[in-house]
Formats: structure tokens, C-alpha cells, sequence
């Protein structure tokens, strides 16, 4: 197996890839920013809604999580709900395993906790040119990290000065973010069916409170697996 | 189960939410170099992950006020078009405090 380059990690790597990821950083700004807004909306003090973005670091959880909030924070559907947003990391970590199996455990597992949906797509890309220096995943992670953390500072600040957030439509922000990140993937129409069941399955309003989420999940996840999978010469990603 | 919304209940639903974006990080990796994940597998995990934001989204539309189902259509409707993110999430904004200050 030595034909094929290893891993590295190391510090030069690492701030070529802040470097690199600094353009697209400051529209993390904006979301981060969103978000520290919408969590004062919803009640969490900043000092939480500060300590969601530095140890989730994973927009679309934080914002579903805060959909769940209220005078009590049912553990069961938030942890369901966490795993079944972030449940592809296990695909993108699946995906550059290869890769990352040539670094030592420490540094392997160690930048795993940075890894995000752009900076991972970006080491992906460098690894197929047969870059072997990790660096992209690992330094842009770490700016994209630092611009969660700035964006929701920001909006911890700027949202403290509201009085009616509803007044200013601040509260559909958590609604609009998740349908813009639903929207904002592959157009893939085979994905049609499965969302109908989530959605069918979410709105059966006799359901005990918020377990409508993993309903939708498992409902979604099940029927996407009657749905036959793509002609391989489709599959061009 | 749930925790209270007291500064130790936010504390511990914060890190056990930590914690599970973690395992999904590292779960990844660690299972990869003992069991290949299955292309079945795989389409469950795809399907799942578009549906939980499905089923986070449908009470807002269902139980929601008219603002704030316009502002999801502004959204779905920015989205559709130009598939700029901030851009759709702007329209909702606005459509949902332009709703409410027009009632």
C-alpha cells in the first residue's frame, strides 16, 4: 500500500488552509450571527448560545436545537434530533478515512473535531489533485470555528438590544436557516419522497410533544431506503 | 426525560449535544477501519438527513401564524430561484415583519 502518498499535518499546511478558507468565512459570519440572535429569541442566555457555537460547531443542530428549548429541554428528541442532522459527518469522515488512517491517532481524531461541510468538501478536493498535507481540513476548520464563534458574539450583542423579536420576524430565522439548508444541497428529485413521509409523519399532531422530529427522521430515512438507488452512471459526484 | 432550563440544564444539554456531534465527527472514521458503511447504509443516513429538518420545519408551517408561513414561502421561493442561502433567509425576515406590521 505505499503507492499511494500518506498524510501530513503541519503548521505551514494549517494556516494555508485559514488562508484559503478566509474568503468564505465571513458569510459564516452572517449565519453565526443569526444564530446568536435567534437563541437570545429563545430565551438562552449568551453565555450558552456562545458555548453551543464553540462546542457543537454544527449550524443546522444548534438552530433545531433551539426549536426544542423552552422552560424544559427534552433530552431524548435533542439528542435524536443532534445525531439525525449531523449523522453525515459519519459519511464525510467515512470518505477521507483513507486518508486520514496515515496520521496518528492524536492527529487523526484530533482533527476530526474541526471538520465541516466546506472545509471538508475543500480537503476532499485537494486530496483528489494528490495533495497529501491535511492541512485544508484541519486550518480551515479552524477558521470557520473562529467566524461561528465572531458571527455569534455579534449576534449575542446586536440581539440583546431587541425587545419583541417576533415584531422584527426575528423568530422565523431558525424555520428560514433549516429550509435554506435543506434547499442548498445536490438537486437530487429522488429525495421528494422520503421528505413527503418526514413532513406527513411530522404534522400527525396527536404525537407526543416534539417527538415529531424522530418520527420525521426515521420516516424520511426508511422510505429513502424503497427508493431504488441512482443508475451508477449518474452518479458522477 | 428532560432537563431543566436552569443554567445546569442548559450546561448538560449543551455538552451531551457536543458530545453527539462529536461521535457523528469522529464515528465516521473509527467505524470505516473496521466495517465499510454499506450503500444502504448510506441512502438511510442521505434520506434521514434531509427528513429531520423536514420535520423540524413542518410545525413551524402547521402551527405557525401567517407570517411566519409566508416567510418560510419567501425563503422556499428565493431559494428555488437563485439558491443563495442568505439571500432566502433575508426574504423570510422581511416578509414576516412586513406581515405583522401591516396587521
Amino acid at each position: 500500500m505505499n503507492d499511494r502518498p500518506g498524510a501530513q499535518l503541519d503548521l505551514a499546511g494549517v494556516l494555508v488552509g485559514i488562508r484559503r478558507m478566509a474568503p468564505l468565512s465571513l458569510f459564516v459570519v452572517i449565519f453565526g450571527l443569526a444564530f446568536g440572535v435567534a437563541a437570545l429569541a429563545r430565551g438562552l442566555s449568551g453565555f450558552e448560545a456562545m458555548l453551543m457555537s464553540a462546542l457543537v460547531f454544527a449550524g443546522a443542530s444548534q438552530f433545531a436545537a433551539l426549536e426544542l428549548w423552552g422552560p424544559e429541554i427534552p433530552l431524548l428528541p435533542l439528542i435524536a434530533t443532534t445525531f439525525a442532522i449531523n449523522a453525515r459527518h459519519l459519511l464525510m469522515g467515512a470518505a477521507i478515512q483513507p486518508w486520514l488512517a496515515h496520521l496518528p491517532p492524536a492527529q487523526r481524531y484530533g482533527s476530526l473535531v474541526v471538520m465541516s461541510d466546506s472545509n471538508w468538501a475543500m480537503a476532499v478536493a485537494d486530496r483528489q489533485r494528490g495533495e497529501t498535507n491535511v492541512g485544508m481540513l484541519v486550518g480551515g476548520g479552524i477558521a470557520l470555528w473562529l467566524t461561528w464563534l465572531a458571527g455569534t458574539l455579534l449576534g449575542v450583542i446586536f440581539g440583546s438590544g431587541i425587545e419583541e423579536p417576533e415584531r422584527f420576524g426575528l423568530d422565523v430565522i431558525m424555520g428560514c436557516f433549516l429550509l435554506a439548508m435543506l434547499l442548498g444541497g445536490r438537486r437530487d428529485l429522488s429525495m421528494l419522497a422520503p421528505w413527503g413521509a418526514a413532513a406527513l409523519a411530522a404534522a400527525m399532531v396527536w404525537l407526543p410533544p416534539h417527538s415529531h422530529v424522530i418520527v420525521g427522521a426515521l420516516a424520511g430515512g426508511l422510505v429513502g431506503l424503497m427508493v431504488p438507488a441512482r443508475p451508477p452512471q449518474e452518479a458522477t459526484a | 426525560m428532560s432537563l431543566p432550563a436552569t443554567t445546569m440544564g442548559a450546561l448538560a444539554a449543551i455538552l451531551i449535544m457536543a458530545l453527539v456531534t462529536y461521535l457523528t465527527r469522529a464515528g465516521g472514521v473509527f467505524v470505516m477501519s473496521r466495517v465499510p458503511i454499506g450503500p444502504r447504509v448510506e441512502r438511510f443516513i442521505n434520506a434521514m438527513a434531509g427528513s429531520v429538518l423536514v420535520a423540524v420545519i413542518t410545525p413551524m408551517a402547521v402551527q405557525g401564524d401567517w407570517g411566519a408561513r409566508l416567510a418560510l414561502l419567501a425563503t422556499l421561493g428565493v431559494m428555488l430561484a437563485t439558491q443563495k442561502a442568505l439571500a432566502a433567509i433575508a426574504a423570510g425576515i422581511v416578509t414576516a415583519a412586513l406581515w405583522r406590521l401591516w396587521l
